[in-house]
């Protein structure tokens, strides 16, 4: 079986409606268990102290934050070249998404870096791209809106996704690019050297995950949406041809 | 509940915002999805009616 099937907007909506349940059941477990854990039964951090429960909402959020972006633009690379409904409106279902967890990942790493850095906000390069970011995904999402025509509006945000793509990038390796700012590396790390301790890597794990799942259960609950208003529009358009 | 100590207010706040954004956004999107699907039954079953008409 292709993956190209999935293009077809019944078969993906016949797909989605058996998937979205056990997506939605799996990212509350993993969600519950995640925040539960670090937040009851992990210990201070010796500099830190209890702030440091904050990593299992930051770190997760900021990771959507990219990822979703990313998975905006290979879905809208997939619209520009083999010119498919189901995978520009998957784009435009997962920016909300993404917005979100962009605000989670600002509004957190500011409410963590009052006591820590002694301000809400620094002009740090991680920081800055990262509200570049935000406001690309607020131009995305204006921009679908702003556009009646939705295959035009496809491919217009699709190239505004392209673009973006590059703070996507940059707001995840500014810390590389530049040895300036105040954010640290990453608490992430293929490398178990440079990663936080397992006291607080497991929970953060399991946080993670339900991330990630609550992203794929929104997207697909929205791109289901989307199929539907989608075809609601084609209805009334012939409604009215007729 | 965990001592927080001094810092209780920081991660408190950090976690009601991130809740209330997460449960804000299901919310919306359930939302959203339940009047899609509502508007579409109800172009197709007027849909329908015409053409047996």
């Amino acid at each position: 079986m292709s993956l190209w099937e999935y293009a077809n907007p019944t078969r993906f909506m016949q797909t989605s409606g058996k998937l979205l349940p056990v997506v939605t059941v799996l990212s509350l477990a993993c969600l519950i268990v995640g925040l539960i854990w670090g937040f009851f039964f992990t210990p201070d951090d010796f500099r830190q102290g209890s702030t440091v429960k904050i990593i299992y909402l930051h770190v997760p959020s900021a990771l959507m934050a990219i990822n979703t972006w990313l998975m905006m633009l290979v879905t809208s690379l997939i619209w520009l070249i083999r010119r498919h409904h189901v995978s520009a409106l998957a784009a435009k279902a997962a920016a909300p998404v993404g917005i979100a967890m962009t605000v989670i990942a600002l509004v957190t790493g500011a409410i963590w870096g009052q006591p820590m850095w002694g301000t809400y906000w620094a002009w740090d390069p991680r920081l800055t791209s990262f509200l570049i970011l935000f406001l690309f995904y607020l131009g995305y999402m204006a921009l679908w809106a702003a556009i009646e025509n939705p295959d035009t509006a496809a491919d217009l945000t699709s190239v505004l996704c392209l673009v973006g793509s590059v703070f996507a990038l940059l707001s995840r390796y500014a810390v590389n690019f530049w040895n300036q700012g105040l954010h640290q590396g990453a608490s992430l790390s293929l490398d178990k050297e440079e990663h936080v301790a397992d006291v607080f890597y497991f929970p953060l794990l399991v946080s993670i995950a339900g991330f990630v799942l609550l992203f794929l259960a929104l997207v697909l609950l929205r791109t289901r949406t989307e199929i539907r208003n989608r075809r609601a529009g084609a209805l009334i358009s012939r409604e009215r041809l007729g | 509940m965990p001592d927080l100590g001094k810092y209780a207010d920081t991660v408190l706040s950090a976690y009601a915002i991130s809740i209330a954004v997460l449960i804000g956004l299901v919310a919306l999107s359930i939302w959203q999805s339940r009047r899609a699907q509502a508007r579409l039954a109800e172009i197709e079953a007027r849909s329908n009616a015409a053409k047996s008409t």
